[in-house]
């Protein structure tokens, strides 16, 4: 994986189980079926919303998920509440 | 169980410019269960919703002509994808929605279309084995639903969640009621310590942020939301300087300059915050990509804001010392 990742989306092929959830519920996607294993064919495109990892079986995905709102962060840290939350 | 139509009447619409404008946040609720629309027969598909008035009424109405059953769960009056995040457009719920409806005695498939965008928060495969429903996965819009259904399956363009400029529009309403105790406030706060131009160039930098912004965002240059908003403030800010310094207000032209300069710091600092604060609005930002912009831009925004009040407070009470 390149080291400048933009997110926490991992991915490991060989505990695919070829289910085909991934590339169904992804908004954006990051996932395509593959002959073996999904492929990961737009990593940069995740916006960490989790509905793969939640999906994934096997466990073959990971992503640190959680929603992508500035003034949620701000609150949270004005808060110092762990969890961002907005709408 | 409740019954439904695809017909928006009067009221529906009125309700939807309503919540659109942010107005009555938590109001516009359905009741949670069980929707009969049209004449379903047994084998009638089972669509899932949320509680959110526009989600619910946004979905039934693309349902012209079919008969279909549509699982409304209690999602506190959010919409599917923002509930899906925080879970309460989840497994949970949905099993127990189950339940209380007695849907296994009520309908004959086993089979629940669930809005992609609830995957979020919806576990397939614990969903069937807690109740022995299957959940598919329909697509992201409403709209492509009758094409699922007649075709049994959705292509590749209907999973994949858009952000054209119609859907960036109708958030200008509800992110401008949201921020204008705010605005307001600076503005006037503005008027009395600076006058006509720097309330001006409040509202116009706020305006930038809150609509400008959502309209232009994919053709403004910058890589990130920030400095977008940065090029799209300093627009309004170099507006204003040029208005501060041709002012004939009787003023020095060191003292007009120093005006300005607080105009070229505060303003963008304003449209660039409003448009970082866009990115919960989104469908594609992440939280990695916010938690990284903020951690790179918001002290500059900060500083920048506190240095052009400074100036332009410190501008103000130099000037009687000067003669």
């Amino acid at each position: 994986m390149a080291e400048t990742k933009l997110n926490t989306l991992e991915y490991d092929p060989e505990l695919c189980n070829r289910c085909g959830m991934c590339s169904t519920v992804c908004p954006h996607r990051v996932f395509a079926e593959g002959d073996r294993a999904a492929r990961l064919v737009d990593p940069d495109a995740c916006m960490e919303c989790g509905a793969c990892a939640l999906n994934c079986e096997p466990g073959a995905i990971k992503v640190d998920s959680d929603v992508g709102c500035a003034s949620a962060m701000i609150m949270a840290a004005l808060t110092r509440r762990k969890e961002a939350s907005c709408c | 169980m409740g019954e439904t139509t695809s017909t928006l009447n009067v009221h529906d619409r009125v309700t939807h410019l309503l919540a659109r404008l942010g107005i009555n946040r938590n109001g516009w609720r359905v009741r949670p269960g069980l929707y009969r629309l049209g004449n379903p027969g047994p084998d009638a598909p089972v669509l899932v919703s949320a509680n959110y008035k526009l989600s619910f009424d946004i979905l039934r109405s693309r349902l012209d002509g079919l008969d279909a059953y549509i699982l409304v769960l209690d999602t506190k009056g959010i919409n599917v994808w923002c509930a899906a995040g925080k879970g309460s457009f989840g497994t949970a719920e949905l099993i127990s929605r189950i339940e209380e409806t007695r849907l296994a005695d009520e309908v004959e498939t086993r089979t629940l279309i669930v809005p992609q965008l609830g995957a979020t928060g919806v576990c397939a495969r614990e969903v069937l084995r807690r109740s022995g429903f299957k959940v598919r996965f329909g697509p992201v819009r409403a709209e492509d639903i009758p094409k699922f259904l007649h075709d049994g399956k959705a292509a590749q363009e209907m999973r994949r969640v858009r952000f054209d400029l119609r859907d960036r529009a109708v958030l200008i309403p509800v992110e401008t009621k949201n921020a204008l105790p705010f605005v307001a406030g600076a503005s006037l706060a503005a008027y009395i310590g600076d006058g006509a131009i720097g309330s001006a160039g409040i509202a116009a930098a706020s305006a930038a942020g809150l609509a400008g912004f959502p309209v232009l965002m994919p053709h403004i240059p910058g890589a990130d939301f920030s400095t977008k908003g940065f090029v799209l403030g300093g627009a309004v800010a170099l507006g204003a300087a040029a208005a501060a310094l041709l002012a004939d207000d009787g003023t020095s032209l060191a003292s007009r300059s120093v005006r300005a300069a607080s105009y070229l710091l505060a303003l963008p600092a304003i449209t660039s915050f409003l448009a970082l604060n866009f990115t919960g609005c989104t469908t594609f930002a992440s939280p990695s990509g916010v938690r990284r912009e903020m951690n790179k831009h918001i002290r500059v925004m900060a500083a920048m804001a506190a240095a052009g009040v400074i100036l332009n407070i410190a501008r103000r009470t130099a000037r009687p010392l000067k003669g």
